[in-house]
């Protein structure tokens, strides 16, 4: 099963209550995936500064690091503690090197880098896990996520979504891969790392590397139609937008909606209904093998 | 008429109160407001009612429908009408994958797009879409007309049986064992009931192509005594 969301505001006046939008939209669909939730969201950005989210084990000193993050920014650093999380907006200069430092720190997981995208995951019912990161007090331009039921892997934050793929980019996905392992190899050879046994890591892994080597996102889904084999509906997060790219067999359910105000993307056509003016929008079925991008001007 | 607020009245209690009804019930109108995508609204009826249902259904709408007249104004998802035995569903929007699966009779009426798998396995229900079909459309289909105003995605009629398919539109490809077939005056009569049915307007029958099986893949073939 799962379920995956996506909303894209226009009308910057939806802004402010884009958290409060998807965050109903997400505890819609716990039933579709109960084991764990995640999102990412796209925010204001801090000119010259690079937003690093960092997921702690329960329990933590976030106080602790972020005394030893200060000392190596040499100043203190902006962030903000969500639970399990936290995002730090650091002089983007520095980022690569506190990176690098973080890589050392046991207990400490970069879940997602960029200028506007913050991520956050944790295992738990949806309707839970938002509300422990305080989601539906978030702004921003757009968000994605997604609501698991795990049937390729175990159940634990590394396991949810989203997966980063890259600065300010990230993948949710519906669906199983049956030619992960192979994929994960062939990756593996050229350079990747990968945390986990999950499928969707090697679909997010397989996008990281496509942009790597120069590809444009709709040259990357593309590409994954040749190399990823199974079942998969995806939505991608990126800076600007959000692209969405179902399997040519198109085996898990996608609903898309538009109104002059946002567009809007579920798995369920229910995990829509609480938009404003739904009633009048556009609803349509994505196309099988299509990529759909949505890119703000 | 009987007005039912799904908004607030639970789908279960709706559908309970459907299927209490009996063959003589003087509520024979009902209304649907605030479906919201929920699912399995109006299944299993078993009672010549109409039922009007304002705004999108999630899966599985009016399935294993008997008699009565199921409309929605709106799209419906995955699964509308499957496994209709009679009786008529009419959706006024689009409808989501497997539209009229498995159907064993009855009239299903998309006057939008159907996506993919519509009429999958349908064993006599007929299907008339205003618009077009998504890829593998009457996969192994037994009996019953799939009508297509529209164009067919690919792979129709895959492994099909004895059902009759008429498209207006291009066929992206057709599946194993499905063929064009001659459009014979019969067939002609046949459609013409089948759009007069829906209310098709406006379509020239000699714009329809007809397809079916070419009885090569489902008779045993002493041939093909190898691969069993």
């Amino acid at each position: 099963m799962c379920g995956i969301v996506g909303l894209f505001l226009k009308d910057p006046e939806l802004e402010s209550g884009l958290g409060a939008l998807l965050a109903r939209m997400l505890g819609t669909l716990s039933d579709r995936g109960p084991d764990s939730a995640g999102f990412a969201i796209y925010g204001r950005e801090t000119s010259g500064r690079m937003k690093l989210t960092l997921r702690a084990s329960p329990g933590y000193d976030m106080t602790g690091l972020m005394e030893r993050l200060s000392l190596i920014a040499g100043a203190e650093l902006p962030h903000e503690i969500r639970d399990t999380h936290v995002v730090i907006t650091a002089p983007a200069e520095q980022a690569a090197a506190m990176r690098t430092e973080l890589a050392r720190v046991a207990g400490i997981n970069v879940v997602g880098a960029g200028r506007r995208m913050e991520i956050f995951k944790e295992v738990g019912r949806p309707d839970r896990v938002t509300h422990r990161f305080r989601l539906a007090g978030m702004a921003g331009t757009h968000g994605i996520g997604h609501t698991r039921m795990a049937t390729e892997s175990a159940v634990t934050t590394d396991g949810a979504h989203p997966f980063t793929t890259g600065p300010d980019q990230c993948l949710v996905h519906n669906g199983s891969l049956s030619n992960h392992n192979a994929v994960r190899r062939e990756l593996i050879r050229h350079g990747l790392s990968f945390r986990t046994e999950n499928d969707s890591e090697v679909a997010a892994g397989f996008m990281t590397w496509k942009m790597r080597e120069g590809a444009s996102l709709e040259e990357t889904l593309n590409a994954s139609l040749d190399k990823l084999d199974g079942f998969y509906t995806f939505v991608v997060g990126t800076e600007t937008g959000f692209g969405v790219l179902r399997d040519p067999i198109a085996c898990k359910p996608a609903v898309m909606a538009e109104t002059d105000r946002w567009v809007a993307f579920g798995t369920e056509y229910r995990a829509l209904v609480d938009l404003p003016g739904i009633e009048s929008a556009r609803v349509w079925e994505p196309e099988p093998a299509t990529p759909y991008l949505w890119e703000r001007c | 008429m009987s007005t039912v607020d799904l908004a607030t009245t639970p789908l279960r209690e709706l559908n309970a109160a459907l299927h209490r009804l009996t063959p003589d019930t003087n509520e024979t109108y009902w209304r649907l407001l605030n479906p919201r995508g929920q699912h399995s609204v109006a299944a299993g009826i078993d009672v010549p009612i109409t039922v009007e249902i304002d705004g999108h259904v999630g899966y599985y709408c009016a399935g294993m429908n008997k008699q009565a007249n199921v409309i929605v104004h709106g799209n419906a998802g995955q699964g509308v009408a499957e496994n209709m035995i009679s009786g008529q569903v009419h959706v006024k929007g689009d409808a989501s994958q497997a539209a009229g699966a498995t159907g064993c009779g009855g009239l299903l009426v998309i006057d939008g797009n159907a996506s993919a798998r519509c009429g999958i396995s349908m064993k006599g229900i007929d299907i008339v879409v205003k618009g077009s079909v998504g890829h593998l459309s009457a996969f192994m289909a037994q009996a019953g007309n799939l009508v297509v105003v529209g164009d067919a995605g690919e792979a129709l009629g895959d492994s099909i049986y004895e059902a009759h398919l008429f498209v207006r539109g291009k066929v992206k490809s057709l599946g194993a064992d499905c063929i064009e077939k001659p459009l014979k005056e019969h067939h002609k009569a046949e459609l013409r009931k089948l759009l007069d049915s829906a209310g098709v307007n406006g379509v020239e029958l000699g714009e329809f192509r007809r397809y079916g099986s070419a009885r090569r893949l489902y008779h045993f073939h002493i041939d093909n005594v190898g691969s069993y």
